[in-house]
């Protein structure tokens, strides 16, 4: 299946949840200080590893960086 | 305020600085866009004294090494997430949303900007997402213009702070209406924090001066040629500014007026 992450399309082994998303973003799963938006809406950090995903669907996953004021 | 005493004159330092319930030492909240390495971060976030700097959410890169979040942490700084790049409510809702999920704070520097050129606030915006996201419990503090009607409209939607430019984001222009500025400290019964603008520590001294409570800068400090000593130099404009706001000032006046008594003073005529 192929959705939109980060912004670039990819390739996801079936099934497909938002956890694996994440690792397939670069970042560990367990990492701390990561957010997850599936089409524009949070999915909390509990969901990530029941949360499937579907075909065309955009994911970003997101972290602190250093940024403001 | 009570009079100061000769003995405790010395060491006096400003008041401490209750925001949303929370008592901090430091006026000075620090952001982080900007520096160039994560060691200039910590050296600059220590310098500065700051108990509180800003940090953005942005996509996952996998070649990034350390982490902000870390360097912040043992620096002994907590994070106040904001939503700079946001042009709308409804993206500034979701990105506080995230920042909320991937810090766990729900306080948030809510930041939307009305156009790419200035940088300057969408009042329209910030006060819809104002709205939606003291509703949905987050601790609101929106960076605004320096409009004393619009900071009231923040107050009155449940902000926890009002955070007035001084001029645009990164211009270091200083603080072009000091007038504004005065009113809407004069009015507020939340903190005012002045946001954006400051260029160098006399800059930051006003704000205090005028009133406000503390002072968030990013630029100023970060794009200094030695931005540590730099954040050593606000510090101490953000505290002298604020025990000269408490201290209380002369009254301008157009003429002089002697300070030495003019009794007995010898008549030296020839």
């Amino acid at each position: 299946m192929r959705v939109v992450l980060n912004g670039h399309g990819r390739e996801l082994e079936e099934p497909a949840t938002v956890a694996s998303a994440v690792v397939a973003a670069g970042a560990e799963s367990r990492a701390r200080g990561l957010a997850v938006a599936v089409d524009g809406e949070v999915v909390p950090r509990g969901d990530w590893e029941r949360t499937r995903l579907a075909d065309g669907q955009r994911v970003e996953v997101l972290r602190a960086v250093q940024g403001g004021a | 305020m009570s009079r100061t005493t000769p003995a405790d004159a010395r060491e006096a330092t400003a008041g401490p600085f209750e925001v949303a319930g929370r008592r901090l030492t430091s006026r000075l909240i620090i952001g982080t866009g900007g520096f160039r390495t994560l060691e200039s971060i910590e050296a600059a976030v220590v310098a500065s004294g700051a108990e509180l700097a800003t940090v953005a959410l942005r996509r996952v890169d996998p070649s990034t090494r350390g982490s902000i979040v870390d360097v912040l942490r043992d620096a002994g700084c907590d994070l106040l997430p904001n939503t700079a790049g946001c042009f709308t409510a409804r993206d500034a809702v979701t990105t506080a949303q995230l920042a909320r999920e991937a810090l766990a704070t729900d306080w948030v520097k809510l930041e939307v900007i009305g156009d790419e050129r200035t940088l300057l606030p969408d009042p329209a915006e910030t006060l819809a997402a104002a709205e939606q996201l003291v509703a949905d419990g987050f601790v609101v503090f929106p960076y605004t213009n320096d409009d004393p009607v619009l900071a009231a409209r923040l107050e009155q939607a449940g902000c926890a702070a009002v955070m007035p430019l001084g001029s645009p984001i990164g211009s270091g222009m200083g603080i072009r209406n000091p007038y504004n500025l005065r009113m809407i400290v004069a009015a507020a019964r939340v903190p005012v924090i002045l946001d954006a603008g400051i260029g160098t520590a006399s800059d930051a001294a006003l704000a205090m001066e005028l009133g406000c409570e503390g002072v968030l800068l990013a630029s100023s400090v970060t794009r200094a040629e030695d931005p540590a000593r730099m954040a050593r130099a606000m510090r101490l404009a953000v505290e002298a500014g604020r025990l000269a706001h408490e201290a209380g000032r002369i009254p301008r006046r157009l003429y002089g007026d002697a300070s030495t008594p003019t009794e007995g003073l010898p008549d030296l005529d020839d």
